[in-house]
Parts: C-alpha cells; sequence; structure tokens
C-alpha cells in the first residue's frame, strides 16, 4: 500500500459503553478495537524512517515493528514484540497518556490525527492474553536474588524485565493484593482489575514470587532484605504515599475523603458493593472533588457512578491546564461531570451533627505565569459561593511517605522527602535502586514503568559488576 | 494466610487469639499495631498487638465483639487462620524512665496497656495498672499484669469487683496520694474514658499518653482516613501515632468521626443475622463462653 493510501484511512474511534448507561455501573469504558478496525487502524503507520513516536515511549518500544506486525496479520509477533519492551502492555495500553508521548511526536499526526498506537497496544495485549500461553523468553537463571519492594506499576515492570534476565526476584507487597495504584488506586471502569490480575500471573508464571502483607520499614528493613533475607539487590518503589489536604477549615466532618481513601475504598475494598461489601463507602447526593489530574478524574467519575447528582469536579486553573489525560476529561464531561474550573475550595461546612454540608469555593483569576509556565491563579475577591454536597474528595496530590525511608539511615532524600536516585535508577545506598512516585512524587504508570525498566539494566549491570569484582 | 495457634474467650464477647506472624512477632514493640483482614473480602481493621513471642514466631491481639467483623472474628478457632496480618504498624511508644507510671485500660484497651507495663517495669518505672469493666467478668489480664507491675487495682462500674466506679476516679485517688507521686499516665480504651483520664492529669500537667483508634484503612499512611487533631494539627494515626499527647487531643472529633460508618455497620450486622450458618456456629461459641 502507498504511503498516500494509508494516509487517506481515517483514524480508529474506540468503541465505547454509551455514557448515560456506563455512568450507572463500573466496567470497562473503553471495550477495544474489533479485528477489522485493528487491521485498518495499524495501515495508518507508515513505518517513517525516524520513527520518533519510539522515543516518545518512556519503555522504548518497538511502536513500527508491533504495528507492521499487525498490519501482517501476524499478531503472535506482534505480542513478542511487545512483551520484549514491556511486560504489562494490556495495563499501559489502557492507561498511558499517549497523546502527550508516542502519538504526540507521530509523523502522521502532524498532519492529521495520530496512528492510534494505545488502541493496537491494547489489541494486541488483549489478544495475547487470550490467545498466548507463554510470550516471555527467559534468560537462563543466574542464581542471583533481588527484592522489589511494592506491586506497583515500577514493581511489577522491573521484576518482569529482571525475571527475563534471569533473576530470582521476590516482590514485597505492603497491602493484601498486588498491584498498587492499578488497584487501590485506578478505577474498574478504566482498568479492570482480571487484567491486572492477569499481568500479575504472566509474572508469577515467569518466576517471580510475590508476597503480600510486608511492609518494608516496619515488617522487614532495607538492611534485613540486604544482610538476612540476602537480597543481592534491591528495588524500591513503594510509591507516593501520604495524602495532601488543603489545610482549610471543615476537613474532618465526616463525608471529606482523600481521594486515595475515597478510591481505595470503593477500589480495593469494593464498597461499591454497598451492603454486600464490609467496607463502607459514603454517598451523598452531592459530591465534589477538588483537582485537576487523572486521580480527580477517577474520583468524580467514580463519584457519579455511586449515584452522585451532581458530581462536581473544582480546579483552581482553566481546563487546558489541567494534568489528567484529555480523555479522561472527555469522559467525564459525557457522563455528566459538572466542571468549575477557576474555582477553589476555601473551606468545607457541616451541619450540626458533623456531617458535610455544603463546599465553600472561590473563583480564580489568571495572573502571571508562575514557576510551572502556567499562568498562576489568583483569588477574586468576594467571588465567594457555596456549591451544596455531603461527600468532598480532595485530589491535590501526595507526598513522599516515610515509612521506609525514615527506618533507612544513608538513604539520600530530596527537600520533599523522595529519594534521589542516580541515572541508572541507583541511590546513595549500594545495591539499592529506586522509581515511580517515591523517587519522582507523583507521576504517571508508564513513567513509574519506565523507571522500572532502568532500574533492572542498573541492576543487572550493577550484580555483574560485583560479580566480578 | 497467618494460622492462629491458640483461640480463646477473655472476657464476654473478648476473645485472645494467638496468632503466627513471625516477621511482625521479631519487630514487635510496645505501642505497635496490626492490620488484620479477618476472613476473604473482609475489612482491613487495626489491633493493637496485645503481646508477641518471638521464639514461637507468634503475636497475641484482643478482639471484642462490636460488629459484624469482629462477631466473625470471633468464630475463628485454633488452627484457623486470618487472611491477612500487616505490621508492626505505628510508632511504638516511647519507653522512659518517667518515675510512677500509671497505665490505665479500659476494657479491651487493658490488652494494650499489657506490653507497656512490662517494658516500663524492665526501665526502671514505679507501675502501676488500672483496669475498667462494667462488671467483674469483664475486666482483664488481671492475673498477667499483677505478675509485671508493683500495684493492681480492677475498677467495676458496677462495683461488683475492686473499686467501685470509673477508672478516673481510682486514677484521681493515685494522683492525689503525695506519698506517690505520679509521673506519668499512659491510656487506651474507649474514646469518652480517655478524654475523662486526660481531663483528670491536665491541671496537674501530669504527661498523659492516650492510644488512639480511629478508623483506618490501610494503615501506612496512604489514605488518610485516620487524621485526628493533636495540638490543632492535623496528623495521621497510623504513621504519626497512634499514641498522642492526650491533653492536646480533640477527643470530640475524634469522637465524631468513629460515628461515620455507623448505618452501614448496623446494615452488614444485621445481614449475618439472617446467615444460618454464621448464627449457628456463634450460638455454640457463646455456649462455650458461658461454660469458662
Amino acid at each position: 500500500m502507498k504511503a498516500s493510501e494509508r494516509m487517506k484511512i481515517q483514524r480508529a474511534a474506540m468503541p465505547e459503553c454509551p455514557p448515560d448507561e456506563r455512568a450507572k455501573h463500573f466496567r470497562e469504558v473503553n471495550l477495544g478495537l474489533p479485528p477489522d478496525l485493528a487491521s485498518l487502524e495499524s495501515k495508518r503507520c507508515l513505518a517513517c524512517k525516524n520513527h520518533e513516536c519510539v522515543a516518545g515511549c518512556p519503555v522504548g518500544i518497538d511502536i513500527p515493528g508491533f504495528i507492521a506486525a499487525v498490519d501482517q496479520g501476524d499478531l503472535e509477533r506482534a505480542a513478542n514484540l511487545l512483551y520484549a519492551a514491556n511486560v504489562l502492555p494490556g495495563i499501559t495500553g489502557r492507561v498511558c497518556p499517549q497523546e502527550t508521548q508516542c502519538e504526540e511526536l507521530c509523523l502522521v499526526g502532524k498532519k492529521g490525527k495520530p496512528v492510534a498506537i494505545g488502541y493496537l497496544e491494547r489489541y494486541v495485549a488483549d489478544w495475547a492474553r487470550n490467545n498466548l500461553t507463554r510470550t516471555v523468553q527467559l534468560a537462563p537463571a543466574t542464581g542471583k536474588t533481588v527484592a522489589v519492594v511494592g506491586s506497583g506499576p515500577a514493581g511489577l515492570t522491573c521484576a518482569g524485565e529482571l525475571a527475563k534476565l534471569g533473576y530470582d526476584v521476590t516482590v514485597f507487597e505492603a497491602l493484601h493484593r498486588p498491584g498498587g495504584v492499578l488497584v487501590y488506586g485506578i478505577p474498574e471502569f478504566r482498568l479492570p482489575k482480571a487484567i491486572v490480575d492477569q499481568e500479575v500471573k504472566t509474572l508469577q508464571d515467569m518466576g517471580v514470587k510475590i508476597e503480600c502483607n510486608v511492609v518494608i520499614g516496619a515488617t522487614l528493613t532495607l538492611a534485613d532484605l540486604l544482610k538476612e533475607e540476602g537480597f543481592g539487590a534491591v528495588f524500591v518503589a513503594n510509591g507516593a504515599g501520604l495524602p495532601v489536604f488543603q489545610n482549610i477549615p471543615g476537613e474532618n466532618l465526616k463525608g471529606v475523603y482523600s481521594a486515595n481513601e475515597y478510591l481505595t475504598r470503593v477500589n480495593l475494598m469494593s464498597a461499591y458493593l454497598g451492603a454486600k461489601a464490609d467496607t463502607p463507602v459514603l454517598r451523598g447526593q452531592g459530591v465534589v472533588v477538588v483537582g485537576g489530574g487523572n486521580t480527580a478524574m477517577d474520583a468524580v467519575r467514580t463519584a457519579r457512578r455511586l449515584g452522585a447528582d451532581p458530581a462536581v469536579l473544582v480546579y483552581r486553573r482553566s481546563e487546558k491546564e489541567m494534568p489528567a489525560r484529555v480523555e479522561e476529561v472527555h469522559h467525564a464531561k459525557e457522563e455528566g461531570v459538572r466542571f468549575e474550573m477557576l474555582t477553589n475550595p476555601v473551606a468545607v461546612l457541616g451541619d450540626e451533627a458533623g456531617w458535610v454540608r455544603a463546599v465553600r469555593c472561590q473563583r480564580m483569576g489568571l495572573g502571571e505565569p508562575d514557576a510551572s509556565g502556567r499562568r498562576k491563579p489568583v483569588p477574586i475577591e468576594g467571588s465567594e459561593f457555596d456549591v451544596p454536597c455531603q461527600v468532598f474528595i480532595e485530589a491535590v496530590g501526595t507526598k513522599s511517605n516515610p515509612l521506609l525511608t525514615q527506618a533507612t539511615p544513608g538513604l539520600n532524600l530530596n527537600k520533599w522527602g523522595n529519594i534521589i536516585a542516580d541515572e541508572n535508577g541507583m541511590t546513595s545506598i549500594p545495591g539499592v535502586f529506586a522509581g515511580g512516585d517515591i523517587v519522582r512524587g507523583g507521576a504517571t504508570v508508564i513513567l513509574a514503568m519506565g523507571d522500572g525498566k532502568k532500574a533492572a539494566v542498573g541492576i543487572h549491570n550493577y550484580l555483574n559488576k560485583t560479580a566480578s569484582a | 494466610m497467618f494460622r492462629i495457634l491458640k483461640s480463646e474467650w477473655l472476657a464476654p464477647k473478648v476473645r485472645r487469639f494467638e496468632v503466627e506472624a513471625p516477621r511482625v512477632a521479631s519487630r514487635h514493640r510496645p505501642g505497635h499495631f496490626v492490620i488484620v483482614r479477618a476472613y476473604s473480602g473482609g475489612e482491613r481493621i487495626p489491633l493493637t498487638i496485645a503481646d508477641s513471642d518471638s521464639k514461637r514466631g507468634s503475636i497475641t491481639l484482643v478482639v471484642q465483639v462490636i460488629g459484624a467483623t469482629t462477631e466473625r472474628m470471633c468464630l475463628l478457632k485454633a488452627d484457623d487462620a486470618l487472611s491477612d496480618v500487616v505490621g508492626p504498624l505505628g510508632k511504638a511508644t516511647e519507653i522512659e524512665n518517667f518515675g510512677h507510671v500509671v497505665l490505665v485500660g479500659g476494657g479491651v484497651g487493658t490488652a494494650v496497656i499489657y506490653p507497656q507495663a512490662s517494658a516500663l517495669k524492665a526501665k526502671g518505672n514505679r507501675v502501676t495498672a488500672v483496669m475498667g469493666g462494667r462488671s467483674k467478668p469483664y475486666v482483664i489480664l488481671e492475673e498477667e499484669l499483677k505478675k509485671l507491675c508493683d500495684a493492681v487495682y480492677p475498677c467495676t462500674d458496677d462495683g461488683s469487683y475492686g473499686y467501685n466506679g470509673f477508672v478516673t476516679g481510682k486514677l484521681g485517688e493515685l494522683i492525689a496520694d503525695p506519698a506517690l507521686p505520679v509521673n506519668a499516665v499512659i491510656t487506651a480504651g474507649p474514646v469518652p474514658m480517655m478524654k475523662a483520664i486526660a481531663n483528670v492529669t491536665r491541671e496537674k500537667k501530669i504527661l498523659t499518653i492516650a492510644s488512639l483508634n480511629p478508623v483506618m484503612v490501610d494503615g501506612t499512611g496512604m489514605c488518610g482516613g485516620c487524621r485526628v487533631t493533636v495540638g490543632g494539627k492535623n496528623l495521621f494515626a497510623c504513621v504519626d501515632g497512634p499514641e498522642f499527647n492526650a491533653h492536646e487531643v480533640d477527643f470530640a472529633s475524634l469522637t465524631d468521626r468513629l460515628t461515620a460508618y455507623r448505618e452501614h455497620e448496623r446494615a452488614v450486622w444485621d445481614k449475618l443475622k439472617d446467615d444460618n450458618d454464621h448464627q449457628c456456629k456463634l450460638q455454640a461459641a457463646m455456649a462455650e463462653d458461658r461454660a469458662q
């Protein structure tokens, strides 16, 4: 097929569950491309010389290669190419912000819409999950052991990459179920738990061991892992941790949640099942969520599914400054979430019995650009107004969890309490590597995975060097 | 899964478990707690570690039936298992040589002060224990505490045993005794009791530490559901506590926040009343309790 013909093909639209239907349940919104659409979409790739898309991928997937395999109908080869670079394609195909990574650099996108790389990745991963038993080649066992702290995206990726290199890997998870933010944070309608479970099982089939209910820094220390437990190296990926509250009056009223708590109750603890679940969550007619990131979108869309009317999102900047994925914002609006931009909560108001009854908000204007290059929101005096609600959820970021870092002398931290890691992912303690949100502060699944992959290489080199020394 | 080595009634609707958890046992210090998910699909609940034996690789938990989760947990017997046990969590009690320390436990709170008694004694303190209960059968761990403490005062609300009245009354007597000045008080139990204890010691400015029991989910700082106001600041009980200076704790807010899920808790417990298998086991367990 000639390039001009390829460029005439329209970008595939992702089939979705209709908004009015999906706002009532937790099943997945995006249904995945059917084979004919996927095949057609794969033909849009021009296999251009510079393949800049690969540079935009934090885990360096051979994007033109796997898309060409889809075009040729060889899905097994496509899957093998994906798995060679990314042990969790079913997850990244669903939650990556492709529009600011691979797809942003796609040549086809310079003139029209970029190739739907994310949709194709998901298509291949889902096909592989249903049709292939084992897609990963393992190197011969090295006889060396590595501990991974945390089973979120960074930890799982690092574990998978090390297993491929022949290491004996044990992942320690603090919660009772592996997956980290993929199971406690990201809701079912965006990333079904069954997908996470299956990706975890793939790793276990590769020989990765996962031990739940172990908090490194409490149950065992890093020193224990290196000495008593005899691990050759450790990768720390225990996540961002503590939720930030805005420190406004009324935050201890009943009905105020951090997004972490709200989402954990609903996702990990299944509180969406209502009285059928042991763990409760407060619902309320009106729900207000503050924040502009993916977590805020997840919280407000969850609230909508639990019956909130109105479900209101307030954000102090304007919509174009929102860090959330474009698709999440679009989906939230379709589902009937009310957006109040340039608005900031200043107090939570309660009734006599201590329940939330409203959130007092203030309108913001945009001033001069701040350090982030975005125009700084400035309060407009006298613009206060109350939004009646029974539940108020704060999704304004997290700060580093001190549990592990405080229990680890000699581990260098930055001024925010995040672990400092070098270009190989190694920390100030030899043999201890770190990545994901504990290094970056709050970031994305794919950046965490990129860190996990980089650290796996770093650990591989480190263990080779210590062996030959 | 965490095997239960021993399971017995300690008081009406209060059960003591010895649970196999070697890693937790080897790191446990007084004041630590664990998060337990008793069964698959269950809630995650915080329970203070009442004792540990690093040789046996076990920890002791004392649980009172206060809802569906604890009622189901209290039907578990030796050789059954808890789905999940994670810890030790929280900051350990700061064990110093205070001089004379009075430990005040109310109901199952007495299980919290028990490991503290031993550690405080080892530091050279004079240790007095005051344990409250509704009536005689509800006073727990008296024999165990007698072995560790210099003086032990069981108290009952109905006067059926020991001191006739609330633990606050007994504490008031102790701090009024010029012969044995009290240098520190550590308390654990129902929130109204801890609040009252703080009020007893406030005027004399006696250092008073309370072990708080807010609602928790993960227990590692991730959710922030356990935030409590201490000295005007919001702190997380799971990582900053669970022990705080009682004179600075906003007990009114803590009390109120503990009621947030009452409706749901009642609904889940009511549903359990229709579960025949559960009710059958419950009847048998209660009969066993009466026989003891």
